[in-house]
C-alpha cells in the first residue's frame, strides 16, 4: 500500500507518495536524497538517526513516515542560512565536537532540540538530554563542550 | 536489519474507529511509538500486515491527575508522563519510573501502552533473523526448545523490563481494556500471566515468556488508573550497564507508609527479573514495627523466593536477584527514614 503524504520538511509544506512500510530515514535517505541523516545502528539504539518531529527529537530509524501526516519535520538539513552555522553546528565545529563524525548529525539534532525547548540548559540537562546519543569515538567531553558553546551562542542571537 | 516486510498502515482518529480496524484486521497490531513493535518487525520476529497507527486516536492522550486518583491514556508519551508536575507531585514512583526508561529520545516516541504491552526480552529472542535461524530459533518464536531452560518442557523464561508496570503495581492500579467483545477493566497485576509454571498449561490465567498478557484477541489498551493512598510514599530505581538506551539489571519500586516509629504498609514491584512484573507477596508480614533485623531479613527471603532472573541477557540470574534484593531495601530504607 502507498499514500499520499502531506508534511512539512525543513520549513517547506510538500506531498510525496510514500509506501505504508518505508521508514522515515529510508524515505529522508533514498527518496528525497537528503543524506545528512545517518543510518547508524538501524535498530534505535545509536541516535545517529535523530531528526525533529514538531521540535521533539525523534528516531528516524523506528518512525514510519506513514505516520508523520501534517507534522513537521527538521533534519541537519535545515540549520544555517545563506552560509552561516547555526549556533549548534558552530559549537561543534569550533570546539572540535565530532571526530569520524559519523554520529554527528543525530548529535546535533539532538542538541538544537534541547535548544530549542531549553536555552540555557546546565551541564546535567545537556548530558540527560544526549543520553539516546552513541559516539563511539567517545568525544563526549568535547560534544558537551560544544553545546554550552552554542548555548552562549544563542543567547547572543544565533539560532541553534 | 532486513527490509520491512509489506504491510498496511491504518490511521485512525477515534477509539471506535481504531477498535473497527482492529476487529477487521485479527492480524493487526496497535503502534505507538514504535520503538519496541518496529525493532520486532525489523527483526524479522514479528510480521503483521497491518498496523494500527494509536497516535491520532484523541481519547486516548489525557493525563487526568490530581492528588486523589490518576488515569494515563495509553497514547500518552513517556517524557508527557515524567515531566508531569502532578505526577511529580503526587505519584513519584510513576514519574520517575518513565524517566527511567530508555533515553531521552525514545521517552519522546514511546507510549504508555506500549510501555506496559512491552514485549519480554531474551538473549536468544532479541537477535536479527540470521542469528536466531544459525542457533536453532527458540521457543519464543518458531523454535521447539527453550535455550536458556533446555530442560523446561515448553515454558519460555524471556524476560519482562518494562518501567511503569512495577511503579504502577505498587499504586494497585486498574487497566481499561477495549476489543470486539466490548470494554473491561481489570487489576493490572491480572495483566501479566508470566508465571513460567512447568506443571500448568498455559491458559488465560497462566502464561510463561511467550505469553506474558491476558489481553484477549483485539484487545487494545485504552488507559490505567489509580488511586492514591493518603502518606503513601514511593520511589522507583533500577541498575542497567549503561545509563542510558539500556534494558534494566534490575528495576524496583517501592512504596510504604510510615507512622510514627511503624511501618504500616509495604509495597514492592520488580521488573527486569521474571516473565511478569513481580508485585511481591507476603510484605504485609514485614510491617507492624520500623525497618529492623527482621524486616530486612525479611525481605530476602521473599525475594530469594519469588524473584527468579534465569541467563536471559548478559548479566547472570544470581547477579541480578541480587542487584533487585539490595535495590529494594536502599530504596525501602530511604524512604521510611525520609
Amino acid at each position: 500500500m502507498a499514500r499520499l503524504l502531506e508534511f512539512t520538511l525543513n520549513g517547506r509544506d510538500r506531498v510525496d507518495a510514500v509506501a505504508d512500510n518505508m521508514l522515515l530515514l529510508d524515505f529522508l535517505r533514498e527518496k528525497i536524497g537528503l543524506t545528512g541523516t545517518k543510518t547508524g545502528c538501524d535498530g534505535g539504539e545509536c541516535g545517529a538517526c535523530t531528526v525533529l518531529i514538531d521540535d521533539e527529537p525523534a528516531l528516524s530509524c523506528l518512525t514510519l513516515a506513514a505516520t508523520i501526516a501534517g507534522k513537521r519535520v527538521d533534519t541537519v538539513e535545515s540549520l544555517g542560512h545563506d552560509g552561516q552555522l547555526s549556533a549548534v553546528q558552530r559549537g561543534f565545529h569550533e570546539k572540535l565536537g565530532a571526530q569520524c563524525g559519523y554520529c554527528t548529525p543525530g548529535f546535533v539534532m539532538a542538541s538544537a532540540g534541547l535548544l530549542r525547548r531549553n536555552p540555557n540548559p546546565s551541564e546535567a540537562e545537556i548530558i540527560d538530554a544526549l543520553g539516546s546519543n552513541i559516539c563511539r569515538c567517545t568525544g563526549y567531553v568535547k560534544i558537551i563542550e560544544a553545546v554550552k558553546y552554542a548555548a552562549s551562542l544563542n543567547a547572543q542571537g544565533v539560532s541553534p | 536489519m532486513d527490509a520491512l516486510p509489506d504491510f498496511r498502515v491504518l490511521n485512525p482518529e477515534t477509539l471506535d474507529e481504531a477498535l473497527a480496524a482492529r476487529a477487521q484486521h485479527p492480524d493487526s497490531k496497535p503502534l505507538g511509538g514504535g520503538t519496541d513493535l518496529v525493532v520486532n518487525i525489523r527483526r524479522g520476529i514479528l510480521a503483521p500486515s497491518v498496523l494500527i497507527d494509536m497516535n491520532r486516536v484523541k481519547e486516548l492522550h489525557a493525563i487526568k491527575v490530581d492528588e486523589n486518583s490518576i488515569e494515563i491514556g495509553a497514547s500518552v508519551r513517556l517524557t508527557a508522563l515524567a515531566q508531569h508536575s502532578d505526577v511529580i507531585a503526587h505519584y513519584p514512583v510513576l514519574a520517575q519510573a518513565a524517566a527511567h526508561i530508555a533515553g531521552p529520545t525514545h521517552r519522546n516516541m514511546g507510549t504508555v501502552g506500549g510501555n506496559l504491552c512491552l514485549d519480554t526480552r531474551c538473549i536468544y529472542y532479541n537477535q536479527s533473523e540470521w542469528w536466531r535461524a544459525a542457533n536453532n530459533h527458540c521457543l519464543k518464536t518458531t523454535g521447539s526448545m527453550c535455550h536458556v531452560a533446555p530442560k523446561s518442557r515448553g515454558v519460555c523464561f524471556a524476560t519482562y523490563s518494562g518501567d511503569l508496570a512495577p511503579a504502577l503495581l505498587t499504586l494497585q492500579a486498574e487497566i481499561d481494556l477495549a476489543g470486539p467483545n466490548g470494554k473491561r477493566t481489570i487489576p493490572l497485576e491480572h495483566l501479566y500471566i508470566g508465571f513460567a509454571r512447568q506443571d500448568v498449561p498455559v491458559t488465560e490465567t497462566q502464561g510463561d515468556g511467550k505469553f506474558f498478557l491476558s489481553l484477549r484477541p483485539g484487545e487494545i489498551v485504552v488507559a490505567v488508573r489509580a488511586k492514591n493512598t493518603p502518606g503513601l510514599r514511593s520511589a522507583y530505581d533500577k541498575i542497567r550497564i549503561r545509563r542510558s538506551i539500556e534494558y534494566p539489571v534490575a528495576g524496583v519500586a517501592v512504596a510504604l507508609k510510615r507512622e510514627g516509629d511503624k511501618l504500616t504498609d509495604l509495597r514492592i514491584a520488580f521488573t527486569g527479573t521474571n516473565p511478569r512484573p513481580v508485585l511481591l507477596a507476603g510484605t504485609a508480614e514485614l510491617c507492624g514495627g520500623g525497618i529492623d533485623e527482621r524486616v530486612i531479613k525479611g525481605l530476602d527471603a521473599l525475594v530469594r523466593d519469588q524473584i527468579m532472573p534465569m541467563k536471559t541477557t548478559f548479566t547472570p540470574g544470581h547477579y541480578r536477584r541480587r542487584v533487585a534484593g539490595v535495590l529494594a531495601r536502599r530504596l525501602m530504607t530511604r524512604l521510611y527514614e525520609s
